[in-house]
């Protein structure tokens, strides 16, 4: 697999996980490029780097094995606005042409008003990236791209059908055509980040359904991201979801441990279990509805703390031992 | 931490009392639980006597069923079991107990159409609604949401049916994108750019290129390049039709902005205690304050409560250490402590479900450590915004009374 595209509801991690999934591919000594396309600088808060322009960034290296030393990760915040001068520049050499489109609103039109112009600009980009050579290796071993969200992820990657809604001949329906080829072919998959709670669930389940109905753009891994272990043993889940926990235990067990902090204590914590078994149960059903859909799972740990580089290989690493990457 | 100043507490309750109060849009980055805030706020104002609408952008079908309506559309519907019910706000006028609660989600396709419609005599509507380039930006271009999420806004309140209005604003990318995004789109449509497509248009043939400045052969070489003469066709044709109300958008867009600034709206920024959420909620009270739109505070969503606050995350642990040793000394068969050679069954029990809630709830206070930490970033950095926190719930809001208890966090003098 060489482009991964990686989508997720926001709130569930998608640019941590993207990150963490760089790391992992640069395991081995491969060479990986991990791209943003929403102009926030997520990647660079990430690695706590400074923010990084549109150009290729060597950002961080893969863990090591004991075959092979880790790889260089690339960064690149790609923009919609670069991509297309030098789109222009490459077919056209209109480069310096650029500054007076800007200033007549034409970079803006084009850019963000023509629908599909700007996603087909983003994508080419990573599809350029995709299929670049040194000769008669390719540039990259792996691509990886924080994507739009799950809502907008459809669109976002049918780029054919939306451009060409708009323009059915003309060079930017044939720049869209050669795109689709590298996002239709068995090298690129679409995974998906969420976490168990319903509506970003629904919409893994919506977006897969979606990437179905558009035929041809495969569905990769589904990233559960943010998993804790159950503080209790499946059997109890169930009474402590209802309340039925024996305080009397919990209050014998909190004098047995030194703790006399009252009665109060025992009913507190009660509740805390019954809290956490009630979210327990929910998360379950949602896990049940994602391995419903037949695509592999990987279960990220919920990590407390800032996500801080040795935090993001924990993840590569939870990754790799899955064999998600 | 331990010595930073607490924020002033935001006083939802005052707010949604305040009749003068007309307006609160509720914005933030997406997944932060925005648009149940936004519902729970207009159910919390409806039982309170208010007459409410709330307008949401997100169609999630939970949501719509928690209030008891099997979808929602462009049109707002009456929420069943709220305030007055079904009298509603005809009844409104003599007492304050009666309020109302209307619900609808923004159709933007439907809400463009109209405005077309409104606008155009019916041949010249049907030859826009019929355009390709017209049809993708209706539907598919990124600032139309928002721009049709604030047209809406606008037609509620001319429309004064309602005493509040609270508005759920689009989950863009970035939460900023909503103040900006109907003013880029009203500029692209009464802009120079188009002005100067329809111009060839108008004149016909190649006559243009004699007329206008050389700078428009280059402008239009290059869109040509860029996008094909087919879609510049279907540009200009849309922009001819579209030109008499070009005065039309920019106006309309101007009149919700200034709306926006009004006496009477308020805006609230939802967070979730987390980084991303808390910088975007940055980054929003420092545009609105630049902007001078009234903020009225943040309300940071889904903040971890754990009821036994009072013991420490590090006694805790200490405390399932403590049991753990003598889970492992029973085990060995001796020294034991008090209960001898043998632990009983039950007592074994005992001890293993209290070591779990301890683990638990260490676990939890480490949370909550954190949440106050990040929290804390937010605050240090703007100390005067009034802040006020709503615990995370152990399961999905289902229904109105998960929304009430959403309200409850709300309830003045916590």
């Amino acid at each position: 697999m060489r482009l991964h595209v990686v989508t997720g509801k926001g709130g569930t991690g998608k640019t941590t996980v993207a990150g963490a999934l760089a790391l992992a591919l640069a395991a081995d000594g491969r060479r990986v490029l991990l791209m943003e396309v929403e102009g926030r600088q997520g990647i660079a808060q990430l690695f706590d780097v400074p923010p990084l322009p549109y150009s290729e960034r060597r950002i961080a290296v893969g863990p090591g094995t004991e075959a092979h030393q880790g790889g260089d990760v690339f960064a690149l915040v790609a923009d919609p606005e670069s991509a297309l001068l030098e789109y222009l520049e490459m077919f056209y050499n209109l480069r310096h042409a650029g500054t007076a489109l800007a200033k007549l609103g034409v970079m803006d039109f084009a850019t963000t008003i023509a629908p599909g112009l700007r996603d087909v600009l983003l994508t080419g980009k990573a599809a350029e990236a995709v299929r670049r050579k040194d000769g008669r290796r390719r540039h990259y071993d792996a691509v990886v791209m924080d994507a739009p969200p799950t809502g907008r992820i459809g669109r976002f990657l049918n780029v054919t059908s939306e451009v060409s809604d708009l323009a059915r001949v003309g060079p930017i329906r044939g720049h869209a055509d050669t795109v689709q080829k590298v996002i239709r072919s068995p090298e690129t998959v679409v995974h998906f980040v969420t976490v168990l709670e319903e509506m970003p669930v629904q919409e893994t389940l919506d977006g897969i359904a979606e990437l179905h109905a558009l035929g041809g753009i495969r569905a990769g891994g589904i990233i559960v991201n943010m998993t804790r272990p159950l503080a209790l043993p499946l059997g109890q889940l169930q009474a402590a979801a209802d309340g039925e926990l024996d305080q009397a235990q919990l209050a014998f067990g909190l004098k047995a441990a030194g703790l006399d902090d009252g009665p109060g204590l025992a009913a507190a914590l009660a509740t805390e279990l019954s809290e956490q078994a009630k979210t327990a149960l929910a998360q379950d059903l949602q896990q049940q509805r994602l391995t419903a859909t037949g695509q592999p799972c990987y279960q990220l740990p919920w990590i407390s703390d800032r996500i801080d580089l040795a935090a993001l290989y924990r993840l590569a690493w939870a990754l790799r031992e899955q064999k998600a990457a | 931490m331990s010595g930073r100043a607490h924020p002033p507490e935001l006083d939802v309750d005052r707010l949604i009392g305040d009749r003068r109060t007309r307006i609160i849009v509720c914005c933030g980055s997406g997944g932060v639980g925005k648009t149940t805030i936004a519902a729970a706020i207009g159910l919390r104002a409806a039982e309170r006597g208010r007459h409410v609408v709330v307008l949401t952008v997100d169609p999630a079908r939970r949501l719509a069923q928690s209030m008891g309506l099997t979808s929602l559309d462009n049109t707002p519907r009456l929420v069943a079991g709220v305030g007055a019910g079904a009298g509603g706000r005809n009844a409104g006028n003599e007492a304050d107990s009666a309020g109302s609660l209307h619900a609808m989600m923004l159709d933007m396709k439907r809400t463009f159409d109209e405005i077309v419609e409104q606008h155009a005599d019916p041949d010249r509507a049907a030859q826009i609604l019929a355009n390709p380039f017209y049809q993708s930006l209706s539907s598919s271009f990124a600032g139309t949401q928002e721009y049709m999420a604030m047209e809406k806004l606008g037609q509620l309140r001319r429309a004064d049916e309602w005493d509040l209005i609270v508005v759920d604003t689009p989950p863009s990318r970035s939460a900023l994108d909503f103040l900006d995004a109907p003013q880029r789109l009203a500029r692209f449509l009464d802009g120079k750019l188009l002005r100067l497509l329809t111009a060839p248009a108008k004149i016909g043939g190649r006559a243009y290129l004699k007329v206008l400045n050389a700078g428009f052969g280059m402008v239009t070489g290059v869109l040509t390049k860029i996008l094909g003469t087919q879609v510049l066709r279907d540009v200009q044709t849309f922009v001819s039709a579209l030109d008499t109300m070009f005065g039309g958008f920019r106006e309309r867009a101007d009149y919700t902005y200034q709306l926006l600034r009004a006496p009477g709206t308020s805006f609230l920024v939802v967070a979730a205690p987390e980084d991303d959420a808390l910088r975007e909620a940055s980054y929003f009270v420092e545009r609105l304050d630049h902007e001078r739109m009234p903020l009225a505070g943040l309300i940071l969503n889904r903040v971890q409560k754990v009821p036994a606050a009072h013991l420490s995350a590090a006694r805790s642990l200490a405390a399932a250490e403590v049991l753990q040793g003598a889970a492992t000394g029973a085990q060995g068969g001796r020294g034991a402590g008090r209960t001898g050679a043998h632990l009983d069954e039950p007592e074994a029990e005992a001890r293993l479900l209290t070591m779990a809630a301890l683990r638990l709830h260490a676990e939890r206070m480490e949370q909550a450590a954190a949440e106050r930490r990040t929290a804390g970033h937010f605050t240090a950095a703007h100390p005067l915004v009034p802040v006020i926190e709503v615990p995370a719930q152990a399961e999905d809001v289902h229904d109105l009374d998960g929304l009430r208890r959403i309200g409850q966090a709300f309830e003045n003098g916590r």
